[in-house]
């Protein structure tokens, strides 16, 4: 079984379409990973599927990055 | 332009311009889900569908209900798929002088026309996003642009649509995802069986096409959006009305 952080980090790649080399934990989505705000609406729907949870809006809006996210999912799964 | 494997929702398909849009999507190979406020209405619908040799069935679902939208779409995720195309048809009117419209019937036509629009088209629109395609086809009213005494609501509502539709397009394009309206204009209908004598003559002296339109009229326009080759076409608005209104 991968860990929370290569799930994320493979997420991360499919939606956003980016290479696995370009994904750093610090990398921010928009900033870094050059996502637009569908994308990382697309991206949340993404994660709360592959970790079968639900990630309220107030929350989705604060994961900004690909650190943000796997510590969200590692506090709340 | 063929729909083979897709999966199509019609809202409000008993009848009128919904089940010619309904057959019509069928015909084209799309699996079609019709909607309709009662399981008679349901039956009727798969009846249809039976009678002209083409693969679909009815359910039951209120537009104005969230729960029932997104009952009726678990029920055809687990049947069919998720529904690609969604043509939003179901609409009501509640006519009357703007001095005399009760707040009941503002609010039951803008529910049931707008706002309905807003819920079906949020609830398919994850589906459509994870397969990179989608058409969203609205029906709007050629009122919603020429305004018709009586009718304040229902055209506030079919205009709402457009604007609508228009935000969604720009929203969705990039990722495969069209929105449009289709507006009739004056369709032999049950809809239009209500106007009375003096209204039906107003009417088609200001139609050059002299006539009434079918609504196969409207349902070809409809799976010409529904198809591949309309993939370049997103935000607007088409017009079937014989010609009583042009833009």
């Amino acid at each position: 079984m991968s860990t929370v952080e290569e799930r994320v980090k493979k997420i991360v790649c499919e939606q956003l379409g980016v290479k696995e080399s370009e994904v750093q934990n610090s990398s921010s989505f928009v900033e870094d990973l050059g996502a637009d705000s569908l994308d990382t609406v697309e991206l949340v729907m993404a994660l709360e599927e592959e970790f079968e949870t639900e990630i309220p809006d107030e929350e989705a809006e604060k994961l900004a990055s690909v650190q943000d996210a796997i510590d969200y999912i590692v506090a709340h799964t | 332009m063929s729909l083979e494997g897709k999966t199509a929702l019609v809202t409000g398909a008993t009848r009128g311009i919904g089940k010619a849009i309904s057959l019509a999507l069928a015909q084209q190979g799309a699996e079609v889900i019709g909607t309709a406020t009662s399981k008679d209405g349901a039956e009727t619908i798969t009846a249809n569908f039976s009678a002209a040799g083409v693969s679909g069935y009815g359910i039951v679902m209120n537009v104005a209900d969230l729960e029932s939208i997104e009952a009726g779409l678990k029920e055809i995720g687990d049947k069919t798929g998720a529904p690609l195309i969604l043509v939003n048809n179901a609409g009501i009117t509640r006519d009357n002088l703007l001095m005399r419209l009760k707040d009941d019937d503002w609010g039951a036509v803008l529910d049931t026309n707008l706002s309905s629009v807003y819920r079906t088209s949020k609830a398919v629109l994850r589906g459509m996003a994870k397969a990179r395609w989608g058409r969203i086809i609205n029906v709007s009213s050629v009122v919603a642009s020429m305004g018709n005494p009586g009718q304040a609501n229902y055209c506030a509502a079919k205009a709402g649509v457009e604007g609508f539709t228009r935000s969604l397009a720009k929203e969705m394009s990039n990722r495969g995802i069209t929105a449009n309206c289709v507006a009739p204009g004056f369709i032999d209908t049950d809809m239009t069986k209500q106007l009375d004598e003096n209204q039906r003559e107003a009417m088609l002296k200001n139609i050059p096409a002299g006539r009434l339109g079918q609504p196969e009229e409207v349902a070809a326009i409809v799976s010409f959006l529904a198809s591949d080759i309309a993939g370049y076409v997103t935000g607007e608005t088409i017009h079937v009305n014989g010609g009583m209104y042009m833009g």
